[in-house]
């Protein structure tokens, strides 16, 4: 762990620097539906992310994901809709209580080992889809519908071109990946890789598993609920379904699959492949009827099921072992 | 005052009963091996010892406190370090990520807990292994891995379950040899083991189970003699004959 500049890290500084100069990449961002795909490419790989954090680096499979994701936007939305204020206090509040929340649910449920506990996180995110349904405080199934206001990161809101949102995504994405590299190099992250190849051996190296998995499961919640808060700032309203639903779930889940589990950048390739797809089919093929989207995705899946489970990573390490010999081979 | 001290340990598995009003003691810096045939509840005992299981009576008293069923995390942090019979490596995580979980116990800083790690690595002769992942090594290897890995959470006690069973003869010389350093270092050990030659040139005492009871608790020259050691092993028939040839010769 000493100071020296590795590879990686480069690779990663790199990246960073490139997409915060790309808005000023002259007409790039210009086409509102390429920062719309650049800024949903950012949300859904901070998303993938932090699932990732519980179920790629700690091996508990959560399809529940979307409710946290879901009480962060309402924590933005009511703060603007109900409050009429800033959402900033708002986006804390609903993270923190995802987190809360998230603790109270998974406590009985890491009870449960492998799928069943997967099982059970399904079946929870039914149950708070119903109870956001009838909750009329909240707007119950109407949701709430954002007002227009001025310009602002006081309000987190752009309504003239989407440069801001961008520069939201950005800090998200930040946010999220960089914490998520940090925990892989300190102990949490060693923790949680120990927990997820075996509980008992883990237990008997002085590991605190149910600990563990609580704060893997506590973090991951934090981080969903902040993306989930950009989510109803950026689409103006939120809604049960739009964001507590097992469609939203299984994104979370199957962006970071197709990557690479327990990757630091699974999630990001998986969502530069899967978000533009997504998008595309959606405007370029919805004369084929809705789902075409779908349909891609779902095949993608199941053959990168078939051929690499590991995902994109897995490919990419594939690739770099059979790189390798014949490259050592031309030297000589 | 004895590290570990095991009081009438029972341990019960529905109408099985794995171990019966078991009493040993471990004194600091030796080594404790203890044996007896298959199915004896030598590796139960352990995993009473190490926190898997809660027994279902008695006490264990680790360095003068009662750690009786407490959970197994508790007691690594107390200074309880195992390996397991049945060798459990974290098999998608490097050799070297495997001993760090291990270090990180006492060392929250990443350098230090590579410093620790690399150590250990070192200490068990694992050092050209120290990047593959812990799933592609050889079983003499994963063996040496469990050692090094239980080293790294800096224990007073440690527990080998049998971690000579399985190696080559080379590989069991190599063991025999990292076993004595770590008790040189001032680690107590206690061992579970079914290979003689292993444990008996090094133990400073053994204590022999039979059928979920112990029968025997004496240094290993003592052991080997003892009438009730043998008929657990070898049978009632065999025991009488050697008895009778021993006495046969005692008069001549």
């Amino acid at each position: 762990m000493n100071r020296t500049f590795k590879p990686t890290d480069l690779l990663w500084y790199g990246l960073l620097a490139a997409l915060a100069l790309l808005p000023l990449v002259p007409r790039l961002l210009a086409n509102s539906f390429t920062a719309h795909v650049c800024i949903l490419i950012l949300l859904f790989a901070s998303m993938a992310q932090s699932w990732n954090l519980l179920g790629g680096y700690c091996g508990q499979v959560s399809f529940g994901h979307s409710v946290f994701f879901g009480i962060g936007a309402y924590g933005a939305g009511i703060a603007m809709v109900t409050y009429q204020s800033t959402p900033w206090i708002g986006i804390l509040v609903g993270a923190l209580a995802a987190a809360a929340a998230s603790a109270l649910i998974s406590y009985p449920c890491f009870r449960l080992k492998g799928h069943y506990f997967a099982i059970a996180t399904f079946a929870i995110v039914e149950i708070f889809n119903r109870l956001f349904m009838v909750w009329d405080w909240i707007g119950g199934a109407m949701g709430l519908d954002y007002p227009i206001l001025d310009d602002s990161w006081k309000h987190f809101m752009w309504s003239t071109n989407k440069t801001g949102y961008y520069y939201g995504a950005l800090a998200l994405f930040v946010l999220v990946f960089s914490l998520v590299r940090w925990i892989e190099r300190h102990r949490l992250g060693y923790y949680l890789r120990a927990v997820r190849e075996g509980q008992e051996t883990a237990e008997s190296l002085g590991v605190d598993s149910t600990r563990v998995k609580l704060s893997a499961m506590a973090l991951s919640a934090f981080l969903a609920a902040l993306c989930g808060a950009f989510f109803a700032q950026y689409n103006y309203r939120v809604d049960p379904p739009m964001v507590m639903s097992l469609d939203m779930s299984m994104r979370f889940v199957l962006i970071t699959i197709l990557g690479g589990v327990g990757t630091f950048y699974g999630p990001l390739l998986g969502a530069v492949i899967l978000i533009p797809l997504q998008e595309y089919t959606r405007a370029y093929m919805s004369h084929l009827g809705t789902g075409v989207d779908l349909i891609v995705f779902g095949l993608i899946i199941i053959l990168m099921m078939v051929k690499q489970p590991r995902g994109i990573m897995g490919v990419l390490a594939d690739l770099k072992r059979l790189s390798g010999p014949a490259r050592s081979a031309e030297v000589k | 005052m004895p590290l570990l001290d095991v009081q009438n340990l029972t341990m019960r598995f529905g109408s099985l009963l794995a171990n019966c009003e078991v009493s040993f003691s471990v004194e600091p810096g030796t080594i404790v091996g203890l044996i007896g045939p298959n199915g004896a509840g030598k590796t139960t005992l352990f995993n009473c010892v190490a926190g898997l299981y809660k027994p279902s009576g008695g006490r264990i008293l680790f360095d003068g406190r009662d750690v009786t069923g407490l959970p197994s995390h508790r007691i690594a942090r107390l200074g309880v370090a195992r390996t397991f019979q049945v060798v459990r490596p974290l098999k998608e995580m490097t050799v070297l990520d495997n001993v760090l979980v291990g270090s990180y116990l006492r060392h929250r800083n990443p350098r230090k807990a590579l410093a620790v790690a690399e150590e250990c690595i070192e200490r068990c002769f694992m050092k050209a292994w120290r990047d593959k992942p812990a799933g592609d090594l050889t079983m003499g290897n994963k063996k040496r891995l469990e050692v090094a890995r239980a080293l790294a959470t800096n224990p007073k006690l440690l527990l080998l379950d049998e971690s000579v069973a399985g190696l080559t003869s080379t590989e069991v010389r190599e063991m025999v040899t990292l076993i004595r350093a770590i008790q040189d270092s001032g680690i107590t050990i206690l061992m579970v083991e079914h290979i003689m030659e292993a444990i008996m040139p090094i133990a400073d005492k053994i204590v022999v189970l039979n059928g979920g009871v112990k029968i025997a608790e004496a240094p290993p020259g003592v052991v080997v003699e003892d009438e009730r050691v043998i008929t657990a092993y070898l049978g009632e028939k065999f025991s009488q004959r050697l008895k009778a040839r021993r006495e046969a010769n005692g008069n001549a």
